[in-house]
């Protein structure tokens, strides 16, 4: 690795976890110095100048968003989102477990750039060990002076709440979590308006992700330089980037954006287990089309992963290896998608079931060749057409799958099911998928 | 029959409705207060909740049916998560989830009929890295094995 991690640095130590450790290692001491010494909109301009991007999946520029608050008083909000849960990525859990008191003074620091007296912290259901963790966290603010009333002498003031989900990928879209917080089905609603004109409660509300407000305190700390000293012009700073599937070492790499892909997979990564050769790669969690063994020589930053017809996303980086049917795989993406489509938009909860259903019988000899455009027809017609992505989010890996294997797809046809099913060889092939 | 949440569980009831602005944000967390009371969701806790919190029972009951993750009546003492997305998938889930089913000799979403396990095939854990992975009641396995489960299922009361 290139750069010695500054988000990870601390996860893994014993009790990195305690004010205790994190005080030791100067911990809350940015937060003191920017409340005592700052104007909020000093702050804001460090983190614009910064050029810090949503560590969500987005991308969208992290000052920009503060700035969209309106300046008028009322109660407005900071809600963290620590729902993670697209397939592929696992770094919010691990700040969340190694290094809650980083991403709370980012809560504070961010909250305080941004005008916000109240903070949620929306943490997905099955976190709960997780939970607790940060709730312990959260206790041990309030009692160091760090949350509550008149915050250091400041006259700033921010409470600070864990709001645990209950099992829903939806609800890690900005709109469909504050409809979980206010306490409804996840749904998400129609922008504009932007939660931070309209958010939660009616009020202006910004959402941010756990890594992106976890980097809020180090930007502060070490300065703009060091942070754009890292990364690309568009995509500065260092990210986490989670890699699983068919590596020998699967796990967190905190790199420099613009990080080359290769580079991660064969030398972090120690290169493909079983030395297999690598098919393709999902580089930006489940939703991001896909990238075949052509392709592969891409760096990993937003505008990068853009160019080359996919995306950044949450840095979740998935690896299939050659044992891998394709079919199989694209069938246990949509699978996904069909099952945690909220039901409000049509082409969403249709669209996706019926894609799972072609692609199951396709996998299992019932395909007829007239599917394939049944299936891509089905997902133009699923982009743009509803309230939130999740349909895009299901369509995009639905036709890369297609445009870039579309050979096994015929084979599974022309065959009447699955290849590599029927050889069957446990040593050449992964295992089944769906 | 009806139930009711005792003296401490109904303090934390109303110190966590004050941490909202209007008590239908207090939802989810008061269901959580009912599933470690009544240890599952039944309809009778749902219409406990409902009148806590001033709302109408149908609303309650159609927030709960949307999340997966609450507790359900006649679930077992363990219930075993096995997560089949993706990444786990391409690490052996299924595998997990076949051996378990054997192992068991229930299905996916049943019982067994000593009340010890439920087996519940589910999405992302964000246990990629760690796959296969499966959640057994609030705490993660990873890095599965078929030796490692048959310890753990030898193991659980």
């Amino acid at each position: 690795m290139s750069a010695a991690p500054v988000l990870l640095e601390h996860v893994g130590e014993r009790g990195s976890h305690t004010m205790e450790h994190y005080r030791a290692r100067g911990g809350w001491e940015t937060a003191k110095r920017v409340l005592t010494t700052m104007k909020p909109v000093e702050v804001l301009e460090v983190v614009k100048a910064s050029g810090l991007r949503g560590r969500g999946g987005a991308g969208f520029p992290t000052g920009q968003k503060w700035s969209f608050v309106p300046k008028d008083p009322g109660p407005k909000y900071l809600v963290c989102n620590a729902d993670e849960s697209e397939p592929g990525t696992f770094k919010d859990r691990a700040l969340l477990e190694g290094d809650p008191h980083l991403l709370l003074e980012g809560c504070l620091i961010s909250a305080y750039a941004a005008g916000l007296q109240t903070c949620y912290i929306y943490i997905r259901g099955e976190f709960v060990t997780q939970a607790v963790t940060l709730e312990r966290a959260i206790q041990e603010a309030y009692a160091g002076g760090f949350f509550g009333r008149d915050i250091l002498g400041s006259g700033f003031s921010l409470d600070v709440t864990v709001h645990r989900g209950a099992g829903a990928y939806i609800c890690g879209e900005e709109t469909g979590l504050l409809s979980s917080l206010e306490g409804g089905r996840g749904y998400p609603k129609i922008k504009p308006p932007f939660p931070a004109v309209k958010g939660l409660f009616g009020r202006p509300t910004v959402v941010n992700n756990v890594e992106t407000l976890a980097t809020v305190p180090l930007i502060l700390a070490k300065g703009v330089a060091w942070f754009r000293g890292m990364g690309t012009e568009k995509s500065p700073g260092p990210k986490i980037f989670c890699v699983s599937g068919h590596v020998k070492r699967p796990g967190l790499y905190e790199l420099p954006l613009g990080y080359p892909l290769m580079r991660l997979l064969y030398e972090d990564c120690g290169g493909p287990w079983r030395d297999r050769p690598i098919k393709a790669v999902i580089p930006g969690g489940s939703s991001a089309p896909v990238l075949d063994a052509s392709e592969l020589e891409v760096k990993l930053d937003f505008e990068s992963l853009a160019a080359a017809g996919s995306m950044l996303g949450s840095g979740g980086v998935i690896v299939l290896d050659e044992g891998t049917c394709m079919v199989d795989a694209l069938w246990n993406v949509l699978r996904f998608y069909h099952h945690e489509s909220c039901g409000q938009c049509t082409p969403c909860r249709e669209g996706t079931g019926w894609i799972e259903r072609i692609l199951g019988r396709i996998e299992h000899g019932r395909g007829r060749m007239e599917d394939l455009k049944t299936v891509e027809e089905a997902s133009q017609n699923m982009m743009g057409k509803t309230i939130c992505v999740l349909a895009d989010a299901a369509a995009l890996p639905a036709l890369s799958f297609l445009k870039k294997f579309r050979a096994e797809f015929i084979r599974h046809l022309e065959e009447q099911g699955c290849p590599m099913r029927r050889e069957g060889e446990p040593a050449g092939r992964s295992p089944q998928l769906t | 029959m009806s139930v009711r949440f005792d003296e401490r569980t109904l303090g934390e009831f109303h110190r966590t409705v004050a941490r909202y602005p209007v008590k239908e944000a207090a939802l989810l967390p008061t269901l959580r207060l009912a599933e470690r009371e009544f240890g599952s969701i039944t309809d009778d806790a749902m219409i406990y909740v409902a009148e806590l919190l001033d709302l109408p029972p149908a609303k309650v009951h159609g927030v709960f049916s949307f999340y997966t993750h609450f507790r359900r009546p006649g679930w077992g003492r363990h219930v075993l998560q096995v997560c089949c997305t993706l990444p786990c998938a391409l690490r052996g889930a299924q595998d997990i989830v076949g051996h378990l089913k054997r192992r068991l000799g229930i299905d996916v979403g049943g019982t067994t009929a000593d009340g010890r396990f439920t087996l519940l095939k589910v999405e992302c854990l964000a246990s990629c890295g760690t796959a296969p992975a499966m959640q057994v009641n609030d705490a993660y396995h990873e890095n599965l094995t078929i030796e490692q489960l048959d310890a753990l299922l030898a193991r659980l009361p």
